[in-house]
Order: C-alpha cells, then structure tokens, then sequence
C-alpha cells in the first residue's frame, strides 16, 4: 500500500514537472461550435465553467452522485464531472445556459417556478437538464418516471414534490 | 394594484436567475487575478504537528504561497461566535479529522492541487476521543488545552458546560406511572448542496471578503477584530448561499483565505469539496435519558432529563444549541415539576454547530417517544395523552418564559384528521403522531432601509441572507403591498456590508419576523413621508390623511401613491426614503438571556409499514402541519414544511456519519453517506397550517422554517412500532437496526410476541 503511494506520488511530481498534455477539441455547447484546447485530465465541467465561463453548471460532490453538475451530452442527461473533456470531442453539449429560447423562459424553467420548486436553487440547473432528457424521450411521464429520472438529482431543500410537479406540468405545457 | 401581495403565492423573486443559471454563488464570482486555494489536512482525528516540509509543495510552478501556522501573527488568532478557541490554521495540534494545517495558494487549481499533496507533515498521532463514552472518561486526553479555558471550573474537563433548568420538585412528584428510557440522536450532516465557499482580496487599505457565510455582519465583525481594521474597511459580500440549514451560520476559513489575500495582495479564492464540507459542520449527536411521571390518566407529572450533547473540537455555536435546545425539552405540555441538565461535551470531531432545528429534535425524539411509551402503558390514546397535557393559548408552560403563542390543539386534531386517526389501518400498517416546539429567536437587531424611486418602484435593502427559504421574496411582498408597487418593480438587495444595513444574523427562522418588521416600518416610514406630502399638496391636515396598501386616503377621495409622490417630489424628482428597526433586547437573567419572540410548533403525523424480510421502513402517508401565524407566501411555507419533513425523514431512516475508532468520519462524501432522494419519499406528503394571525411579525406572521424536522422521528418511530411491534431508542431507523429488532422481537419471549400482535399493550418489554 504505502510503495503504491509513494510510487503515485512519484508519478505525480513528474507529471507536475512535465507540461500538462492539452488536446484539441470540438464540442457544440448551447448550439454554438467551440474548438478548445483542452487539459488531458480535466472534466467537461472543468471546462464549462472555467474555461468558457458556464457557470450555470455546478460543482457539488465530484464523484457522480449528486447530479449537480447534469447536462446533456447528445441529448443524455450526464454527469459533467464524470466525462473527461476530451471524451466530448465532437459532442452537442446542453447546459441550463442554453435552456431559455432567445431570453425567453421555456416552459420547464417557467413550471419550475410557477410550481415553487426553487428554494437555494443550487441543484436546480441539473435538475433541468435531467428532466429536459426526461421530456425528450418520454413527452407523457408518470409521478414514478420523474422520481426515477431524477433520483440522481439531490436536492437538500428537498423540493422534490414541486419539482415534480413541474416536470409535470412542463410535460402538459410541452403537448 | 397591490392587492393581495401578502398571502398570494408570488413567484419566488430571484427565481429567474435560479432556473437560467444566472445566479452567482460564491464559486461563481469572476475576479481577475484570482489565486485558487487548497487545504492540506491528516488523515487522523488528533495528532502533534512535529514539523511541515512545503520547499516540494513551493517548487511547483504557480504556486505563489504555502501557508503554515509559522506564517501568521502569534500565537496564531483564534476566534468564535461564542468561544474564541478556533485558530486560522491548526497550530502544534490537530483537533478532528480534517482540520487544515497548511494551505496552498497557486495560480491554477492543478497547481494548488498538485502542491497541497506534496506538503509534507511529520505528525504524531494522539489519542483522540469521539465518544460521550470516551470524552467523559476521567483518564480521557483533553480536546481543549486548559488555556484556552481561564477561570473555568471545567477547563481541565471535556465538558465545555452544563445547563440546568427546571421548576417544581421533580422528587417529591408522586406519578402512577414512570417511564424510563435513553435514546440516541446520530451525528448528521448538513450537506448542503453548495460546498462552502470562501474569497478574499485586498480592497484599498482594507479587505473584501466573498462569503456563503448566513451572516455577514457576524463575519465582518469577526474579520476587523483578527486584522485589526475597522469595520469601515471590511466588506463582506454574502451571494445567496445554495443552501445553509444552520451550517453555514459562522465564519470558518474567511480568516484562513484573508490572512492569504493580504500577504500576496491578490485575490484568493477556497471552495471546499463536498467532502472538505463535511469535516466543516455537522449537528450534534446526542444520547437523552429521560424519566416522565404519568397519573393514570395520562396527565404528566413530572418529566427528568438528561441530555448530553457531543460537540466537536471547537465550540462553534453548539453550546449555545446545547443550552437553547434543551430548554424546552419539556416540550409545548403542562408539566408540574420538570428536571433539565444538558451538556455540551467536546470531542476530536468535526465541529458541531447549528443545523435545523437547533438541538430540539435530538431531545424530542427522547421525550415524545416516552409520551407515546407512557400512553401504550396506560392504554390510552397517544394523541389524547397529548392534548390533555398540551399548553392552551396565552398559558405559560414554562414558568416564567413567554407564554403558548398558539391555539396549538388545533395543529393537533388537525394532522390527526388528515392522517385518518381513527380510520381502520391496513394489515402491517402502523400510525403515529408527534409534536416538537422550538423556542424562536431570544435577541434580535436588524435594520431596513426601503427607497420608493420617482416612478413608484421600490429598492429595499436587507441584511438577510437567502438561502432558499425565500425571505427576499417575503420582503418583496410586503414592500410592494404597503407601497403599491407591482412585485415585479420592487428590488431586494442584500448580502453586501458595504450596502446593506446591520442585520444581526440569518438564523432561528427569524427573518420574517425581525427583519419582515424593520422591512414594514422602514415602508411605514414612507408612507408616513407620504402622508406629510399629501397634506402639504392638498393643504389639509396629514392627521386626515392615512397611506395604506398603497393607496393615499384624502378626505374626499382616494388616490395612488404613486400620483401624490410625482407631484410631491415635483421637477427635480428624486425619491422617498424610510428607514426601520427591529429590535429584540436581551433579558439578563433569563436563562437563554431572553424570552423567546415566539415559538414554531409542529405536529406530524405518518402512516408507514414495515418489511418484514428488509427491515425497510415505508412512509405511506405523512401529514405535516405548523402554525405559521400568518403565511405571507403560503407556498413558500409549504416549501419549508414539506422540505423540513423531508429533511427529517433522513435522520430518521438513513442519515449517520460513521466515525471509526480513531475518530475518523468512514462515510465521508456523496457515495456512502444518503440523503433522501425522489426516491425516498412518503407515499403522500400532506401539509397543512394553522393561521390565526398570532405572531408578532408582520400582520401576525410567525418565523416557521423548522417546525416541520422537529418530530418528524417520533411520529415514525410510533408509527413502526405500531405496524412491526419494535421499540428502537437509536436513529436512524435504518433497514439493519429495523431488522435486528424485528429478530430480537421473534427470539423473544412470547409475551413480547402477543403484545406485537396487540400494539397497544406493549409494556416495558419492549424497551430496549
């Protein structure tokens, strides 16, 4: 165990030494076509929020399981923490940024506080974009579909039955 | 035209921002120059800091600075809301797991990170305690060095102190019944979604300091003391924090990133990992002993208690949670004789520190599950035990303190309506009810300033920080009722010192009441302004005049604000301003140095079902009702009440950071430690309130954001033992600890088996 960190500490301080690996990359973000160079190792979420500025997505847990950081990756909902951001070379990436139609709320941000399902609100982009995939492939969910779409999607105010009240009514809104 | 803004269900204002991704949260703020921080902390509880190697750590380009406590002023500051026992930085020791002991300040976030792990320290490690058990050992090691202590008679304990309240003689009560139990409150995290933030830059000769702090103006206060500025030369700019729940009430690493920003000159910013965020605050564990006295008819006698509260290392708030949550243990009943003696005992954790709920619902879990065993026992009705024993309107169940502020009987029968009390239950289901009380804020100081501008919009200024329980759409809306203004014209700015006025703090669900009244009277005082502009205008006497609801009444007609404020502040324009103050002396003496400004009560009722095979606990139904007093937005108290039993719900089923023997927490971050989900809910989530225009808040509004957590475990806990037959004193009631009873209750003997089958005849056998 302790030969396997020193060995990964070593590896570490040559990798410090050496200049870090970028890489080229092309990625469609919020229907605008952007050519990066990209660090090897760092996340799309890295490179949404510090390198293009997205904000909207955000950094919770890290490791994939709060749902914070959810945008869609030709049209899946993802964890942008979890996908390297030279895995989405050629991807269409949507974050919250790119929800509003011309300045123009959609209908799942405008259900979303029509139905009071926005307290602290940090969750809340992710919980958009998880349930546009939602909607995108299932126009007509039940209660039971919302809960399992988002259940990756942690919300500590725990506003998950106005949230899914509005994925609902955005549902209805959307026919 | 402004009609019906209080009480109408308006739009959460700052929505908008919320669901485009516009809100800027602390991480989010962009500053040129910016160094980004890293912490570098053991993997241990407690250990002697012999020496710290950063000359790797310096050599990775762009790092610009390796902080130690060898850098700061010495010895190094130390600070605290009620204790200043916290150092910047860990010096010679670390207290809990987590504890930082240097920090990196790098041009990027690889660099910092890259650096902080090659910071080498050389540590001892020391015994830790992070137990009661082991705190309260006469041979335990001290978690607080003595000197921090001076001329406390338990410095040389790890018991920070000892909190005793009570009336009538507990000794001398004769009871037909006594029942005894202990029960066990679990260490929760906050893990609010948004990890702590932290930035801070040079600002003239002075410092700004970006903060998710809830309370800025404790902040600056604390910041000018350590670097010995002025509170004119420190900023503190609070974004909305994504969430607080009491974790995010004290200052932590400001002092740590300011002390940085000010020897580089540059902006330093610190985000913490979710996981850095739960060694940073967590409520505190509790163990509750308690004895109640029944007459046979189900009227309390006596109640005794004991609570001893683990804290953490450094005191934070949670002496204070200690001393004002246990306080009325007793709960909103009538008791002749009560026995109260809490206390705060240190311990190598993270420290504790205000989380929903404030130290109420660890004793209510004790004492409202030994109401429900006092009643099985006597073989009455557990909601008619409660409402025999429960404090009527203006009666002072606790002698001497503010008296029951509600008609809270009616919260009773109302959740038990909803629940279906009396209905038949289906096979393998079980119901229970339950009611928590929670002292609200017991001082209080904020100040409002509202501006009514030449078009009849409305700038409002308030210190309160929003954190999702919508106060800035509270204030909105009694702004634009009183000043008749569309809500849509009216802006709320806060979170800046250098803007706002003073606001104590952001705590206590006190906003709608203390800061809600400051936002009222600073309207008041428009409209005051307003009345002396009518007169001056129509040359009549202002005392015919009344401005309300942002109509200005004239003797002969009615007119809108705005037309009397255009012709008022005639060519130059400009605009009207008030100013409010809402204030909340202290009371020496008092035990909680004051009366509480009113109390949150709550009554839950659930209906669950337990797996028999799983252990796993189904929340078929769950009723929450508050008395809120007056709902100015009744769904955002909705929000609040359905969040908190939520909230609840997880302490109760799943929620437990794990420490293994050394102290150090097992299940930290995301993957191992489970917060309820969409998955996780009740069947039904039913809320509901009472509203009798009792609060002393704006037109009879109560604080009431933690009502709904407070006996969320007790109603389950009763609701279990009716479905399943078991009797569990430890939270959670998590599948394993369910289904381990459930074990025990069949190996039993076969008295406890009958009784399983025949709830309501469970005796003693069926304590743990």
């Amino acid at each position: 165990m302790t030969d396997t960190l020193e060995r990964l500490d070593a590896i570490e301080a040559a990798a410090i030494d050496a200049p870090t690996d970028h890489l080229s990359i092309e990625v469609t973000v919020n229907g605008r076509r952007r050519r990066l160079d990209v660090a090897v190792h760092h996340t799309l979420l890295d490179v949404l929020r510090d390198d293009l500025g997205l904000t909207g997505t955000k950094e919770c847990c890290d490791v994939g399981e709060c749902g914070a950081c959810t945008v869609l990756v030709d049209g899946r909902a993802m964890n942008a923490c979890l996908i390297l951001a030279v895995e989405a070379d050629g991807a269409v990436v949507t974050t919250v940024e790119g929800l509003a139609d011309d300045g123009r709320l959609s209908a799942l941000q405008a259900a979303f506080l029509d139905a009071g399902a926005v307290q602290c609100g940090f969750c809340i982009p992710g919980q958009l974009m998880a349930a546009r995939a939602l909607l995108d492939r299932e126009p007509d969910p039940t209660v039971a579909d919302v809960h399992a779409a988002l259940a990756g999607n942690l919300c500590r105010c725990a506003g998950y039955e106005q949230i899914t009240e509005a994925v609902l009514a955005a549902a209805e809104a959307e026919r | 035209m402004s009609a019906g803004r209080v009480g109408s269900s308006s739009r959460r204002v700052g929505g908008v921002d919320r669901v485009t991704g516009r809100q800027t949260y602390v991480a989010d703020v962009r500053l040129d120059d910016v160094l980004e921080a890293r912490l570098v902390s053991l993997d241990c509880a407690r250990a002697r800091i012999v020496a710290i190697d950063t000359s790797e750590a310096r050599r990775v380009p762009g790092v610009r600075f390796v902080m130690t406590a060898a850098d700061l002023p010495q010895p190094v500051p130390r600070f605290g809301p009620q204790f200043q026992d916290r150092p910047v930085i860990a010096t010679g020791e670390t207290t809990y797991h987590g504890e930082p002991v240097a920090a990196v300040a790098a041009e990027t976030k690889d660099a910092a990170e890259a650096a902080a792990r090659l910071v080498r320290v050389e540590y001892e490690e020391l015994p830790a305690v992070s137990t009661l058990a082991a705190a309260l050992d006469p041979a335990a090691p001290l978690v607080q060095d003595p000197s921090l202590r001076p001329g406390d008679p338990l410095a040389t304990t790890n018991v920070l102190r000892e909190h005793r309240y009570g009336w009538g003689d507990v000794d001398a009560a004769t009871a037909d019944l006594v029942v005894e139990g202990s029960y066990a409150f679990p260490m929760i995290t906050h893990f609010a979604i948004e990890p702590h933030g932290f930035l801070a830059a040079p600002d003239g000769d002075g410092i700004v300091c970006w903060s998710s702090i809830q309370h800025p103006y404790l902040l600056q206060k604390m910041l000018a003391r350590i670097l010995g500025l002025p509170l004119a030369r420190v900023r503190v700019i609070a974004p909305d924090p994504g969430g607080g729940f009491g974790g995010k009430q004290n200052p932590k690493l400001e002092p740590l990133v300011a002390f940085m920003a000010l020897r580089l000159g540059r902006p330093v910013r610190l985000i913490l990992t979710l996981d850095q965020t739960f060694q940073a605050v967590r409520r505190t564990s509790t163990e509750v002993r308690v004895r109640s006295g029944f007459r046979r008819d189900g009227t309390l006698v006596f109640q005794d208690i004991a609570a001893d509260y683990l804290i953490g290392a450094y005191a934070d708030i949670a002496d204070r949670v200690v001393s004002k949550g246990s306080y009325p243990a007793c709960g909103p009943y009538r008791v002749p004789a009560a026995r109260i003696v809490a206390r705060a005992i240190l311990s190598n954790t993270t420290p504790a520190t205000a989380f929903r709920g404030f130290g109420n619902p660890q004793v209510n879990w004790a004492v409202e599950s030994t109401l429900d065993e006092g009643a099985r026992r006597l073989g009455l009705d557990p909601v008619e035990v409660r409402l025999r024993n429960l404090a009527r309107p203006g009666e002072a169940f606790i002698p001497g303190d503010t008296p029951a502020d509600g008609d809270w009987a009616e919260a009773v029968r109302r959740a038990a309506e909803r629940i279906g009390w009396r209905a038949p239950l289906p096979a393998g289901h079980g119901r229970g009810l339950a009611l928590g009380i929670k002292s609200g804020p017991t001082t209080g100081l904020s100040y409002s300033t509202v501006r009514l501008l030449a078009d009849g919009s409305v700038v409002v200024y308030a210190g309160t920080s929003d954190m999702g329980q919508g106060a800035r759409t509270v204030f909105a809306q009694i702004a634009a009722d009183e000043l008749g203004a569309p809500l849509e014209w009216v802006t709320v700015v806060m979170g800046d010192t250098a803007v706002v006025p003073y606001d104590q703090q952001t705590s206590a669900s006190r906003s709608t009441v203390l800061m809600g009244n400051a936002v009222l009277a600073a309207c008041r005082d428009v409209q005051s302004q307003l009345r002396s502009m009518a007169a001056r205008i129509h040359e009549v006497d202002p005392e015919a005049i009344a401005v309300e609801h942002g109509v200005v009444r004239l003797p002969d007609r009615e007119a809108p604000i705005l037309e009397v404020l255009k012709a008022g502040l005639g060519r130059l324009g400009g605009e009207l301003i008030g100013n409010g103050e809402s204030r909340k002396e202290d009371e020496p003496g008092h035990p909680l140095n004051g009366r509480p400004a009113f109390y949150e009560l709550n009554c839950t009722a659930v209906e669950a079902s337990v797996d028999p095979g799983t252990g796993e606990v189904t929340i078929h139904r769950h009723v929450t009702v508050s008395d809120v007093g007056r709902a100015i937005n009744p769904l955002q108290v909705r929000m609040q009440d359905e969040g908190a039993a939520i909230m609840g719900l997880g302490h109760t089923l799943m929620e437990h950071v794990i420490l293994d023997e050394t102290g150090r927490i097992r299940n930290l971050g995301a993957i191992d430690y489970r917060i309820p989900t969409s998955l996780d809910l009740p069947g039904e989530l039913v809320s509901d309130m009472v509203e009798n225009a009792d609060g002393p808040g704006p037109y009879g509004a109560k604080g009431m954001s933690e009502g709904a957590l407070l006996c969320v475990a007790p109603a389950v806990a009763a609701a279990v033992h009716q479905a399943a037959g078991v009797v569990i004193h430890d939270l959670p009631l998590a599948p394993e600890r369910v289904w381990q009873a459930l074990q025990e209750l069949r190996a039993g003997p076969p008295a406890e088996a009958e009784a399983a089958a025949e709830p309501e005849a469970v005796g003693a056998g069926g304590v743990r």
